[in-house]
């Protein structure tokens, strides 16, 4: 199954090399990874998406406390967490399909940012299923170019999610209304 | 005071205690081995940068201080690399100074330039790279605090020229370590010790598994202490052997591909395996699927990275071993229901005699095991013995008995060939006092002979048994078992080595025949300079038992009974 993990590590030039070196000398595949600075001066945050099993993932985090620069380790695949994927999406629209792009972008409450003669660009922000699902939709009138983010996650409430329990395939999944709009919802 | 930054490195290495270094001066270190003249500490120079590596990780394991090895950029740098694997395979605290190119070429493909801390990454436990003089105290402090903490491990700090050369005021008080501790107390690995407790005295058939953390966390009382107080049987691995005295009634002795048959039986029927500071290598398991299935599990490691990495475990513990089993002692009783399992691994034992080849008669040829056994004989178990990696390897760890910890030295995880002079002359160096020997097959010497000289040079006392088979013996082995008896490349030839220890001014002789073991032995030990002895033996002599590579624990391959005659006759 997925498993995300935040990293908290000392923003150092090479620590991304650590850390994706970790995973790729582990045999670890990595589905997603986003970095970015944090609150604190100095500690950047990674959102690391990767498909394993529960003792594969525990393996993984030790192996991450292993890392000098790696300051603190959240698995909050368990957690009540939110999570969002951001995408640019450049569809070729013209004449009346162009409406009905804008009407799907009003729809999945997502942006155009910006208009030429043959096509639009859309931003959109939400879990990877809106995305994905926004995507289909406008596939059928030209997909030009996408980009995505990948996972950014973070746990809900005050208190760091990594003292959850182990994930159980009984968990409920978390509230997440997936952004504005609801899975599935359009 | 101000001072250089190759200064600076030298201030640090004397205030961590350190007395000896091995390296290879070259461009871009040449500012820190100026700066060396003016500091108290032995540099060895070595013949080769991977020799100083093995030279720094064999100081490392004979006295349990971190060993230094230092080299220049580029070539000298990325031969250590093998060195620097097997210690990070083997736990063993090492920290490698490496010069580099000035911090302005860095990425222009300069002379001798290399991207060591890159290349290293993943075989260190961390890596710095150095660019101004005043970081250079700070990295090699934090070094050595690394590679010594929790589970040891290489470290290496490359230092730009321009760094080594330019000046600094050093605020030593600043520059102490600060790591911060993981704060990772709520991860998986804080077993219950209750849970393990319960587990040990309701066991009727379990068995301690004593790995190298045993002598890494000084924990050799505390397992005998267990072993005695629950009169739990203990089985060793390959670098556990000398934790747990190989005198002592419970101890079986190895397990694994080339451990005891009865040792391998009891683990396959035991109802409880006490894991201490071992890993649960696919050479001591066997096929994973078949693994002591009868056996709960308990596994302490220092490394949290390790538990339930092979092996699923009812009870992990990430802990220091030591204050683990010291945890545990006044809960443990013996119930007396042990008496059975102990019987039943008697006569697991009295099933397997038929091994004993070092009780052949005297016919004319000599046996490996012979070599290794009157070494054992002659030496009263007491010396620090050095091996590298194949035949001779086995042979060793099977028939000198180690009584002592850290006297027996070798290359287990990464099984490096070439180890064992140059691992030799740093335990030399580490405990002068102790009788070394090392003993290694003729491939593996040829890897790094060129360390003879550094013997010569440095004055050491030390012995060598050339273990000379004319084959690289443990894959012709394999070639004989498992490929038809192909021996593709493996028929190795080598020098006259009694002629070519002469040409290095080293003491040798040449054995054919075991009634000539006992004199070539003792000529050696009392020469109070180094000798070699050329000990050439039966060609195609098999290391038994054997369980093959993946196959089931239990499912030896045993030595033929009356044993047959090697290809050879």
């Amino acid at each position: 199954m997925l498993h995300t993990f935040a990293v908290y590590v000392d923003n150092k030039p090479g620590v991304l090399n650590r850390v994706s070196s970790l995973f790729r000398r582990r045999a670890f595949n990595i589905e997603s990874l986003t970095v970015g600075h944090t609150e604190t001066p100095g500690v950047s945050r990674m959102t690391v998406v990767v498909d394993t099993d529960e003792y594969g993932a525990r393996r993984l985090e030790a192996h991450l406390y292993k890392l000098v620069p790696c300051k603190r380790v959240e698995n909050i695949t368990a957690a009540a967490s939110i999570a969002r994927d951001l995408a640019l999406i450049k569809v070729a629209a013209t004449g009346e399909a162009r409406t009905h792009v804008m009407q799907l972008v009003d729809v999945y409450r997502a942006r155009i940012v910006d208009v030429s003669l043959e096509s639009l660009v859309i931003e959109t922000t939400g879990t990877e299923d809106k995305i994905d699902s926004l995507l289909e939709v406008l596939r059928p009138y030209g997909v030009v170019e996408m980009v995505r983010t990948g996972r950014v996650a973070m746990a809900r409430g005050t208190l760091p999610a990594r003292r959850a329990a182990a994930p159980s395939p009984q968990a409920p999944v978390a509230a997440d209304t997936g952004g504005d709009v609801s899975h599935g919802s359009v | 005071m101000k001072l250089t930054g190759a200064q600076i490195l030298w201030e640090s290495l004397v205030r961590e205690g350190v007395t000896d270094v091995f390296g290879y001066p070259g461009g871009a270190i040449l500012p820190a081995y100026d700066a060396m003249l003016g500091y108290p500490i032995r540099h060895v120079l070595v013949r080769h940068e991977q020799g100083a590596t093995h030279m720094a990780d064999g100081y490392a394991r004979a006295s349990g201080k971190v060993g230094v090895a230092i080299a220049t950029s580029g070539p000298g740098a990325t031969n250590m690399v093998t060195g620097i694997a097997t210690a990070m395979m083997d736990s063993s605290p090492i920290v490698c100074i490496t010069g580099q190119v000035g911090s302005k070429l860095i990425g222009s493909d300069a002379f001798q330039e290399t991207d060591i801390t890159g290349i290293t990454l993943p075989i260190t436990k961390h890596n710095y790279l150095v660019t101004s003089a005043e970081d250079v105290a700070p990295a090699v402090l934090e070094a050595f605090a690394i590679a010594r903490s929790g589970r040891p491990g290489p470290v290496l700090v490359d230092i730009t020229k321009d760094a080594q050369q330019s000046i600094c005021e050093v605020d030593w008080e600043a520059a102490r370590p600060q790591l911060t501790e993981a704060l990772d107390e709520a991860l998986p690995g804080d077993g219950d010790v209750r849970d393990a407790i319960a587990l040990i005295n309701a066991a009727a058939r379990p068995l301690i598994l004593a790995g190298h953390g045993v002598m890494l966390s000084g924990a050799e009382r505390e397992i005998v202490a267990l072993s005695e107080r629950g009169q739990i049987p203990m089985a060793v691995t390959l670098l556990g052997i000398g934790g747990v005295a190989a005198a002592h009634p419970l101890n079986l002795g190895m397990m694994g591909m080339h451990g005891e048959a009865w040792v391998n039986n009891a683990i396959q029927e035991a109802d409880l395996l006490i894991a201490l500071g071992m890993r649960f290598d696919d050479r001591v398991t066997g096929n994973l699927k078949t693994y002591a299935r009868e056996a709960r599990k308990i596994h302490v490691d220092i490394d949290r990275a390790e538990l339930n990495k092979n092996v699923r475990v009812d009870v992990a513990i990430a802990k220091d071993l030591r204050a683990a089993v010291e945890e545990w002692l006044p809960h443990v009783v013996a119930p007396g229901a042990r008496a059975a399992w102990l019987a039943r691994i008697d006569s697991l034992k009295g099933d397997s005699a038929v091994r004993d080849i070092q009780n052949l008669p005297d016919d004319g040829h000599l046996y490996a095991a012979h070599v290794i056994n009157d070494l054992w004989r002659m030496t009263r178990g007491d010396a620090l013995v050095v091996t590298d990696v194949g035949q001779h390897q086995m042979w060793e760890a099977q028939y000198y008995k180690h009584n002592r910890s850290r006297s027996l030295i070798t290359s287990g995880g990464l099984g490096t060939m070439g180890f064992a002079l140059p691992a030799a002359i740093g335990a030399k160096i580490a405990c002068p006092e102790s009788e070394v020997w090392v003993v290694v097959g003729d491939g593996g010497f040829q890897m790094t002979m060129p360390e003879l000289a550094t013997v010569v040079q440095e004055h050491l006392d030390i012995n060598i048994a050339v273990i000379n088979n004319g084959y690289l013996g443990m894959v012709r082995q394999w070639q004989e078992f498992f490929y038809d008896k192909r021996y593709a490349a493996t028929p190795i030839s080598g020098p006259n080595f009694a002629k070519l220890a002469d040409a290095f001014g080293i003491a040798a002789a040449t054995v054919t025949r075991r009634a000539e073991v006992n004199d070539a032995v003792e000529a050696a030990r009392r020469l109070k300079r180094a000798a070699l002895i050329d000990f050439q033996v039966e060609q195609e002599d098999s290391v038994y038992p054997m369980v093959p590579a993946g196959a089931d624990l239990h499912k030896m391959i045993r030595r033929p009974s009356p044993i047959v005659e090697t290809a050879a006759d």
